[in-house]
């Protein structure tokens, strides 16, 4: 269980010779709650494609001792890497239940897939208490509201047994007491997984974070605890004119 | 020596043909995605439209060289007409705009044969496209080499709209990025329907050309549609130059592989070949990068 | 548990329909055109998987109805010549002699699997070839509908050995009952429809399934099922491989039933053609794209003969106005009325 940590060195992403992601190195622990900031454009979102098998990279992306870099989209997440998307993508003709079903059912062989779900498996009960949506699991999932959408989507990482789960933006456009419950729900499930939130949210970053990680033009710019990354000058230098914003 | 050159010249003669046909097909596909099924039938009107001039007037010639800018606005109001009636409504559901264009065409056939009639009518060439020209090494039929250049003309025609025109640069910024497009005050429903104007024009000059190479009957489009599609598959969309490439690609395959077998297969084996190309460039030889998921 | 016992009295009132009445009110030359229908329906019942359930606009359908149908039209020809005889038409435009791939459709057992596997195993290639290269809506459509028309092209051109624009046709027997034998017409429609009824079956516990429920996932949003940990492409492989299976038995049993095949049943136009009834019932419903097949067969059929130019306007504004206006078919108009009259 020790080797269950995610490790990057060197990753580089590249665009038509735009570089995006410039040789980030960086290691998250298992039990960390990991923010990655930084400003528009820094590369956050191509970092999360580049682990995820989204955008081709160099490199390595190592979890535990199992290089992630270079295989096809199914398979890194069948390793137990699980991302979610800046907009909530769930299955919106699909009731609550079924989504979460279907995401705990990537190992499914022909057989149990030809056939009719009988029972509620254990883990999506489980689920279903973890992230509050109970109550609305008989409900197509896209009658929810943004806040409980974005939940589905962190259950659906717990039932598909992610050990990683990388966060895109998961507090973007809601209220403050979903704000609250979302970071109460990531301190959850985050003490037993790696856990990396890409995030806008200033507040909601100094609330929850156990560390951050500054990205700016594609390099790390500072690392640390939320009071160290604050503290740095030049993150203040990147921020300047929202510098105000991070330094309060 | 002579077979071989009357072969490449057969190729670049279909390819042409089948450019004129896909231009216009790339060009509205590229800027909304939409695949217009009606397309061979905006090219069937613009057959019958060099039909009719020729009714009106006597000379041949004349009658041609009128029936190509009136090909064009026909094709490309009717064009308009289905983009404002239709498509426009379903932008989100670019399948469902497939079959309901296949609707129309189904329509359209209808009328041509009600107005015409089923049998097939002909037009006749003008003397001067009639016979062969001699191109020192061989001889190539003058009406073949005509609709070679009337492609040439159509692309660089286009190209020169794309580019230095202020609508051509609307348009590929449309085609890059369309929300991006709006915000910074493109009117895109201006653009697309203008861009539906030209793409079917040129459908209606692809189906004035045809009658100089067969009769003109209601199905002359569906005939050469799924071709001009699989040129915008394998061409990709966003740039002209992957249609070029694409058309006279595939029509000098056709050509080639016909040379030591038969039509019929050839079409299966430029069939199969373009799959296999596509595991190579699933986008076709040019297309636009964007960065989202979708 | 509704939805349950709503499929459960279609399929009692499909029975009834196709297995009592018809057979009990039709002369025998309506049964047979019913029957032809029946085949049209097996076709929808597939499109209705891979393109309602799955979002694949398969243009192209007809080349695996077309599969199914020249192979049984072989095993008819040959077992019309006699053991080791030539087809009629052989001698007339061919060499006299049988092509040696035509040599395994002597036997019914190869006939009766190569309906079932040629198709699947055409429908296998091309979509492990598209699917996995992530190609896919319209470019999709396009392939599908490009395959359609090679592969009648492909039979116009073999005139000696495959009939050409003729066809195979001028069959005596079935398996070794007659054909002329109104009987023996009887028993066709009575396999077709129940293979109809045994296809809905199939299309039925697809959809209740998990599969169904993926493969719905896959349709509406096919890059959120890969970082669910499935490789969408092999979803989407057996349910268009599963459409093709079922176009290419509805061949098999549409020769004897019809008489002919020809490349004009299987080109671009019948290929789309396939889902007008599809989109008319409503795609993504159960029994909608096999009634909804039925009945725009029927009424070409009736409408056409006496109103050929009507009928093609007709056709052409349902199924703009169908697909345009109200894509979830006419099936769904009442249960959409009840939900408003619920809702108000």
């Amino acid at each position: 269980m020790n080797a269950d940590y995610l490790e990057l060195s060197d990753v580089r992403v590249t665009f038509d010779g735009f570089v995006a992601v410039d040789g980030v190195t960086m290691t998250v622990p298992r039990g960390d709650l990991r923010f990655l900031i930084g400003p528009n454009g820094a590369g956050k979102t191509t970092l999360v494609d580049a682990i995820t098998g989204l955008a081709p990279a160099t490199g390595s992306a190592l979890f535990g001792r199992t290089e992630l870099l270079g295989r096809k989209v199914h398979r890194i997440v069948r390793l137990g890497i699980g991302r979610t998307f800046q907009t909530a993508t769930v299955f919106e003709n699909l009731t609550v239940l079924q989504n979460l079903d279907i995401a705990a059912g990537a190992g499914r062989g022909p057989l149990t897939l030809l056939r009719r779900r009988s029972s509620v498996p254990a883990e999506v009960e489980e689920a279903l208490e973890t992230v509050g949506l109970v109550d609305v699991r008989d409900k197509p999932a896209g009658v929810l509201p943004h806040g409980q959408k974005q939940w589905l989507e962190i259950g659906m990482l717990i039932v598909q047994n992610a050990r990683v789960l990388l966060l895109d933006e998961p507090v973007a456009g809601m209220s403050a007491q979903e704000r609250a419950d979302t970071g109460e729900l990531l301190r959850r499930i985050g003490a037993e997984r790696t856990v990396v939130v890409v995030e806008h949210d200033m507040d909601f970053m100094r609330c929850f974070a156990d560390s951050v990680t500054v990205l700016h033009a594609g390099k790390v710019l500072s690392e640390g605890t939320v009071a160290q990354v604050q503290a740095d000058p030049r993150v203040q230098e990147v921020y300047l004119g929202t510098a105000a914003e991070v330094g309060a | 020596m002579d077979a071989v050159l009357g072969q490449l010249f057969a190729g670049l003669s279909l390819g042409s043909v089948l450019l004129l046909a896909a231009l216009g097909l790339a060009l509205t596909f590229g800027q909304m995605g939409v695949i217009n099924m009606a397309h061979g039938e905006f090219m069937m009107a613009g057959a019958y439209t060099a039909y009719v001039a020729q009714n009106v007037i006597a000379d041949a010639g004349v009658a041609l060289i009128l029936a190509i800018p009136l090909g064009f606005v026909v094709g490309g109001v009717m064009g308009v007409v289905l983009e404002a009636t239709l498509i426009r409504r379903m932008y989100l559901r670019p399948l469902d705009t497939l079959l309901v264009t296949w609707g129309v065409a189904l329509i359209l056939q209808q009328v041509a044969r009600d107005v015409f009639g089923a049998p097939n009518v002909d037009v006749r060439a003008p003397s001067w496209l009639s016979g062969s020209v001699d191109l020192g090494i061989t001889q190539v039929p003058a009406a073949r080499l005509f609709i070679l250049g009337l492609a040439v003309v159509a692309v660089t025609g286009l190209a020169l709209v794309l580019t230095k025109t202020a609508l051509g640069r609307r348009i590929r910024a449309v085609v890059q990025n369309r929300d991006l497009a709006e915000t910074a005050g493109v009117s895109t429903r201006a653009t697309d329907r203008l861009t539906f104007f030209i793409g079917s024009g040129l459908a209606g000059i692809a189906g004035v050309a045809l009658t100089l190479l067969g009769s003109t009957g209601p199905t002359l489009g569906s005939n050469y549609i799924v071709d001009a599609f699989l040129v915008v598959v394998a061409g990709g969309v966003g740039q002209i130059k992957g249609t070029v490439i694409a058309a006279f690609g595939l029509g000098l395959l056709q050509a080639g592989i016909e040379y030591s077998t038969t039509a019929s297969l050839a079409k299966v084996a430029v069939f199969a070949l373009v799959v296999v190309f596509l595991q190579a460039r699933p986008q076709g030889i040019f297309s636009v990068r964007t960065r989202s998921l979708a | 548990m509704r939805r349950e016992l709503g499929a459960l009295i279609g399929f009692a009132v499909g029975a009834l329909a196709l297995l009592v009445l018809a057979p009990a009110l039709l002369s025998d030359f309506r049964l047979s055109l019913l029957g032809k229908f029946v085949c049209y329906a097996i076709v929808a019942v597939g499109i209705g998987l891979a393109w309602g359930r799955g979002g694949m606009l398969t243009l192209g359908q007809g080349v695996f109805f077309g599969l199914g149908a020249y192979v049984m039209a072989m095993h008819l020809k040959l077992a019309d010549a006699g053991p080791s005889g030539v087809p009629d038409f052989m001698k007339l435009y061919g060499s006299g002699e049988v092509p040696g791939w035509w040599e395994p459709f002597r036997s019914p057992v190869v006939t009766v699997i190569g309906v079932i596997a040629i198709p699947s195993l055409v429908a296998l290639g091309l979509g492990a070839a598209v699917f996995r290269r992530r190609v896919r809506g319209a470019y999709f459509a396009i392939l599908s509908q490009a395959l359609a028309a090679a592969f009648a092209i492909l039979l116009v051109g073999q005139h000696a050995t495959i009939g050409g624009t003729n066809g195979l046709n001028g069959f005596r027997s079935f398996f070794g009952f007659a054909l002329y034998d109104p009987v023996n017409k009887r028993m066709l429609f009575y396999i077709a429809a129940s293979t109809l009824l045994v296809v809905l079956a199939i299309a039925w516990q697809l959809y209740r399934s998990r599969f169904g429920e993926l493969l719905m996932a896959v349709r509406d949003q096919e890059e959120r099922v890969r970082f669910l940990g499935y490789d969408p492409a092999n979803i989407k492989i057996v349910a268009y491989v599963v459409a093709a299976a079922m176009a290419g038995v509805a061949g098999a049993l549409f020769v004897p039933i019809v008489g002919i095949i020809s490349p004009a049943s299987v080109g671009v136009v019948p290929s789309i053609a396939f889902l007008i009834g599809v989109a008319i019932g409503g795609r993504s419903t159960l029994f909608g794209p096999a009634v909804g097949a039925i009945v725009v067969a029927w009424a070409q059929t009736t409408l056409s003969e006496s109103f050929p130019s009507f009928w093609i306007y007709f056709q052409g504004a349902l199924f703009l106005l169908v697909v345009a206006f109200l894509p979830s078919g006419l099936s769904t108009v009442a249960s959409l009325r009840r939900r408003t009259r619920e809702a108000t």
